[in-house]
């Protein structure tokens, strides 16, 4: 399963792979990283249906995760990726509006990274 | 005639001296006069008559003219005095001629007659016009007498007036006073809110800031440690000296302890920043309608059994003093129940260190640890009480209490945000007021004062 990390922090990408070292090694999931909503999208221009998830934090300089995900639904209906927001601010307002705006799931900073991993898992 | 002249004479002294305050004085010298000239007169006319009696009138006359001149009272009638003067004057002349040249007289009688009629009338003239005169000086001196008790009457009235100013300006300045007081409070307290909001507004934006780094300290260790265990597990895979992996598996132990410890350090100050980010969210959330007095009663337990359970030979006396007219009101019931957690906590954490210190000194006595919360509902005002006999604080102390990270507990135990997060529910939250007061190793009371709408 292919999933795609956006992040402003670069330290999120050795986070991840070393938090799901095990998972990566067994081949169950392929983690991507773009650092800016504009990346990710650029990412998913290259690789046009592959990515099954993708994972975006809200509070990004340039473009928000919020624009990155109303992009993703508008450009890409067909073969629509899973997307789950990731935001420090865990407050009813940022929550409502990525739902409406068609997020799967939402989570707050810090991540559980257990929780996470059976979410992940479910799919 | 002489004897009308001499009557009117004193009449018109006496009459005189009636506008003056001299009157009393002469009061028996008129009455003798009068008595004297009726006794002239009835000598006269019991004597028939006699010739002579002309030369005691004009001597009278005399008398009585030399008197007025005399006495500084009768200055004012002088004057009118003098006219006299011709009538006793030509009376004389005419009996000293008569006594002296008989024939004389006797020859020019009529003329002699004459003169002393027209003497006699010049004196009335006189009189009368005096007398004219002095009736137009007492109706002035009646009209100043008038102006002046008018002007008086006046000057009373405007003194009472002025007098009355007065008051009202005096009152007005007290009042006026005691605003700019008001004022001076009122511009403190702001000033001291606004300084709490402010930073407030800085402690939630710092917390931001470092929230994000403090994330990764956290998932970095806690990974580390996972690496670390994997590690373990591996060398026991490979075929290396026993005693080699023995050394290797205390030095991966030792990281992983470390990473530990990173762990453990980083979720504390972890919620310390929780704690720091509650300050923003304090508004946040919706008014509901709550038994204030159920919600500091639950409280009040919560936060004694918290502290039993971390000291089981604690123990203090909750004493409740509920005004059961309050009913429900409107609040933020987390951000409030937040507030009287942090009181009591407070409380209890005071009495338990005032109970140890005076163990520790061996003066324990009959020291009995009391925590007291009173409600009163009173003017659409809402007044929460929560009082402790336990260490209290020094004045330097009571003045930064309600600052961010300000802290008398030792390291580790105290955020030193509980309070100045309830001052900014208390104050921006709930529009209300929260003060505190205390006295160094006797007691500390908070007072919450929340208007209800």
């Amino acid at each position: 399963m292919k999933i795609l990390v956006v992040d402003d922090e670069e330290d999120v990408k050795s986070l991840f792979e070393q938090k799901f070292r095990r998972e990566i090694r067994a081949g169950q999931f392929e983690f991507s990283f773009a650092f800016s909503g504009e990346e990710a999208l650029e990412y998913m221009q290259n690789h046009p249906s592959e990515v099954v998830m993708i994972l975006s934090d809200i509070n990004m300089p340039g473009m928000s995760g919020i624009e990155l995900l109303k992009r993703i639904r508008t450009d890409h209906p067909s073969a629509p990726p899973q997307v789950m927001m990731i935001t420090a601010y865990g407050d009813a307002a940022n929550h409502d509006q990525a739902m409406q705006l068609g997020a799967d799931d939402f989570l707050t900073k810090p991540v559980n990274f257990n929780e996470l991993k059976e979410k992940l898992l479910l799919l | 005639m002489h004897f009308i002249v001499a009557f009117f004479l004193v009449q018109f002294a006496h009459s005189a001296m009636q506008h003056t305050d001299k009157l009393p004085k002469w009061a028996n010298f008129f009455k003798y006069a009068r008595f004297y000239v009726l006794g002239l007169v009835a000598i006269y006319y019991i004597g028939r008559q006699p010739e002579m009696f002309t030369w005691v009138w004009n001597l009278s006359l005399l008398g009585l003219l030399w008197f007025f001149y005399k006495e500084e009272d009768f200055q004012p009638i002088r004057t009118t005095v003098q006219s006299i003067v011709p009538f006793v004057g030509v009376s004389m002349l005419s009996d000293i001629i008569e006594l002296l040249f008989p024939k004389f007289h006797k020859s020019y009688d009529d003329i002699f007659g004459m003169a002393i009629l027209f003497a006699w009338i010049f004196c009335f003239v006189i009189w009368f016009y005096a007398r004219k005169q002095q009736k137009v000086l007492a109706q002035e001196r009646r009209d100043r007498l008038r102006d002046e008790e008018l002007a008086r009457e006046q000057k009373q009235s405007l003194e009472y007036l002025v007098a009355e100013r007065t008051q009202e300006l005096t009152q007005q300045k007290e009042e006026l006073q005691k605003a700019i007081e008001e004022l001076k409070a009122t511009q403190n307290q702001l000033i001291q809110s606004e300084k709490m909001a402010s930073l407030g507004e800085l402690t939630a934006g710092i917390a931001h800031e470092i929230q994000n780094p403090l994330n990764f300290v956290n998932n970095f260790s806690e990974v580390s440690v996972e690496l670390c265990q994997e590690l373990e597990e591996e060398i026991d895979k490979t075929g290396i000296d026993d005693n080699d992996k023995d050394y290797i598996k205390g030095i991966i132990s030792d990281l992983s302890q470390n990473q530990q410890k990173i762990t453990h350090h980083g979720k504390r100050a972890d919620s310390i920043v929780k704690g720091m980010l509650q300050h923003s969210r304090a508004s946040s959330g919706e008014k509901e309608s709550v038994e204030v007095n159920a919600l500091a009663d639950e409280y009040m337990r919560l936060a004694y059994h918290g502290l039993r359970a971390k000291d089981k030979e604690f123990n203090a006396a909750l004493v409740t003093d509920f005004d059961p007219t309050i009913g429900t009101v409107n609040v933020l019931p987390q951000d409030l129940g937040r507030v009287f957690l942090n009181l009591f906590t407070n409380a209890f954490y005071a009495v338990a260190e005032k109970k140890r210190k005076l163990t520790e000194a061996g003066q324990l006595g009959d020291y009995k640890p009391e925590v007291k919360i009173s409600t009163k509902k009173f003017d659409n005002k809402l007044y929460i009480r929560v009082s402790d006999n336990g260490t209290g604080m020094p004045e330097h102390v009571k003045a930064k209490i309600f600052q961010p990270f300000f802290t008398t507990k030792p390291t580790g135990q105290g955020t030193g945000l509980g309070l100045s997060m309830s001052y900014d529910i208390i104050t921006n939250g709930h529009g209300g007021v929260l003060e505190v007061d205390s006295l160094e190793g006797e007691k500390t009371e908070f007072r919450i004062t929340l208007p209800i709408a």
